[in-house]
């Protein structure tokens, strides 16, 4: 990869990350991930939280994040089986801070996401992710997914990858 | 007389419950004015007020209130809303003020809840009196080691006297801490479930659905080393687990923990460097309370229904749920983290960690749990042509009550049953 990274190659990275998650292709998103990544999901009321001294939603580390897609595709998760479809925009991607390997990237997002006989629920935030550079690609170190909603309410869950 | 919603046949040990407890919205009527007017209903604990003229906003029952500490310290809860024309007048959700204003017309209260300003005052004649028109407050609002709650009904219990048994289920809660005070950690978890409330309050200690609604959950569990007997004759999970009546339609499961805790069983998902901590919890603990209640303490989780809508689950970590209806087939759920004020960095992030393994919307188990009770309320759909719901597991059973049985269930739905009878 160039020296000088351009927002283009970061959001043709983001988007194909979030097309592998819309089509449920979440073994081959782990392989987008560092073997230290970590994915949080702050609460609603404190979306500048430390998940060390604040209960998230989700705040899973490599390990954990392993788990939660072996979870994901049983067919015994329930509130994930059937699988809802979702369908992800990504827009106003920016390029934040770039410290040595890691870039840190900001971006909108909608995330839509249906079941059967429910209405859509729309999922909508901010994306703030920390890539590391690797070769000619990024690396997944921080995914962290700030929803704007005041409170998850009649979103529910995020029982998928947000 | 009312009409019994419920077919208590002891002789031929059969509970059976009618399906229209929970989609009638004519139900809902009389329950908000049978159950919610009527019980104890949990409102927030000292420890998210810490200083004077702190306040958040809530709502309880589906009621916006105000629970605040007054310039003195002195904590309350009022009823936001003007006494003017009725607006809500304090729409931040939490912070620290002396005085809410009503947007609309201006009306400011002190927040001791006394009516001071109010702009044009000498537009009034007559029998104008301030005094008479502070803040309304709940009837009843009173508090058990920390735990506030309000009660609508003038001629009410005292709070003691009404959480009788369960006093002792939330002591041992407290007991974690060394200084007896737990505090409820930064970071709300509120979220709809599309079901009738009482199916969270089923849910929440029916041990029974844990093998099949969390079979991921338990595989987790598995794969991050911890061990799962797996049971015989007639229980299902743990092995040894007991569903206690506490009196006044409060119940808890009482059961061998398997499972983790913060204070102080390890499991491998706490991490080798968690062990000399986690052991110095459990030194500190044996030599405060004695062996017995240590025991007690650290090794059962034990999940608490306070009747009719608060939940304290005290198993991966220590949850405060409550939750109210948004008509017959939603609620709207909140819960909370709690932990001991002096607990270390190392050991809160445990903490919530171990909370995050299999509660919340993004946890291991939760989801599954909202999914059945949203797959229930579909089903329900039927219920003129399926009217009745079979809950006579165990019934009968000599001796202990079993987590896995419906034993605790039954007690909720008499108790229920008993209070929209009594009108």
């Amino acid at each position: 990869m160039r020296n000088d990274i351009t927002r283009t190659d970061v959001e043709d990275f983001l988007f194909r990350e979030a097309a592998l998650l819309d089509e449920w292709k979440l073994e081959e998103w782990l392989g987008l991930l560092t073997e230290d990544a970590a994915y949080y999901v702050p609460p609603n009321d404190h979306p500048e939280g430390d998940h060390r001294t604040t209960l998230f939603i989700l705040a899973d580390d490599i390990v954990r994040i392993r788990e939660r897609v072996k979870r994901l595709m049983s067919p015994d998760c329930h509130a994930e089986y059937p699988h809802s479809r979702t369908r992800r925009m990504i827009s106003n991607v920016r390029i934040v801070g770039v410290d040595g390997e890691f870039v840190t990237v900001a971006a909108n997002f909608i995330c839509n996401r249906f079941r059967r006989y429910e209405r859509v629920r729309e999922y909508v935030g901010a994306y703030r992710y920390v890539l590391k550079r690797v070769g000619d690609d990024f690396r997944i170190k921080e995914r962290r997914i700030i929803i704007d909603a005041h409170e998850l309410g009649s979103l529910g869950a995020v029982s998928f990858i947000l | 007389m009312a009409r019994s919603y419920i077919v208590d046949d002891p002789e031929r040990k059969r509970f059976l419950l009618d399906r229209e407890t929970l989609v009638s919205e004519t139900v809902l009527r009389e329950e908000q004015e049978r159950i919610f007017s009527k019980c104890w209903i949990y409102v927030g604990h000292s420890s998210e007020l810490k200083q004077p003229n702190d306040f958040v906003t809530r709502r309880v029952a589906g009621r916006p209130v105000i629970f605040n500490r007054d310039m003195r310290g002195e904590i309350h809860c009022f009823l936001n809303t003007c006494r003017h024309r009725g607006a809500v007048v304090c729409t931040e959700r939490e912070g620290s003020r002396r005085a809410f204003r009503c947007i609309y017309h201006g009306w400011a209260y002190r927040n001791d809840g006394a009516l001071g300003q109010v702009p044009g005052e000498e537009a009034y004649k007559g029998e104008f009196d301030k005094s008479g028109l502070g803040l309304r407050k709940p009837a009843k609002f009173e508090s058990y080691r920390d735990f506030w709650f309000l009660n609508l009904d003038p001629d009410a219990p005292a709070l003691r006297d009404y959480l009788g048994g369960a006093t002792d289920y939330i002591d041992l809660v407290i007991d974690q801490s060394p200084s007896a005070r737990m505090e409820i950690v930064a970071g709300a978890q509120e979220y709809d479930v599309a079901a009738n409330w009482k199916l969270m309050v089923e849910n929440s200690v029916d041990d029974y659905h844990l093998p099949s609604t969390h079979a991921t959950w338990l595989a987790y569990m598995a794969n991050s080393g911890v061990k799962i007997e797996r049971p015989t004759e007639g229980r299902v999970l743990p092995t040894k687990g007991l569903a206690v009546d506490l009196g006044n339609g409060h119940f808890t499961t009482d059961n061998v923990n398997f499972r983790g805790r913060p204070v102080a069983a390890w499991i491998p998902i706490y991490g080798e460097e968690a062990k000399p901590e986690m052991e110095e919890i459990r030194r500190e603990l044996w030599a405060r309370v004695g062996p017995e209640r240590a025991q007690r303490i650290a090794d059962t989780n034990r999940n608490l229904v306070i009747f009719p809508n608060l939940v304290i689950n005290d198993g991966s970590s220590v949850t405060v749920r409550t939750f109210f209806p948004d008509g017959a087939g939603k609620m709207h759920v909140s819960a909370w983290a709690l932990g001991p004020v002096e607990e270390s960095e190392s050991a809160r992030a445990r903490r919530l960690d171990a909370f995050l393994t299999f509660y919340g919307p993004g946890g291991f188990a939760t989801p599954d749990d909202v999914e059945a009770l949203e797959l229930v309320q579909q089903g329900l759909a039927n219920w003129q042509d399926d009217r009745w719901t079979e809950m006579s597991r165990g019934m009968g059973r000599e001796g202990d009550q079993l987590n896995s049985d419906e034993h605790h269930l039954r007690i909720f739905w008499r108790k229920w049953n008993q209070m929209m009878e009594a009108a």
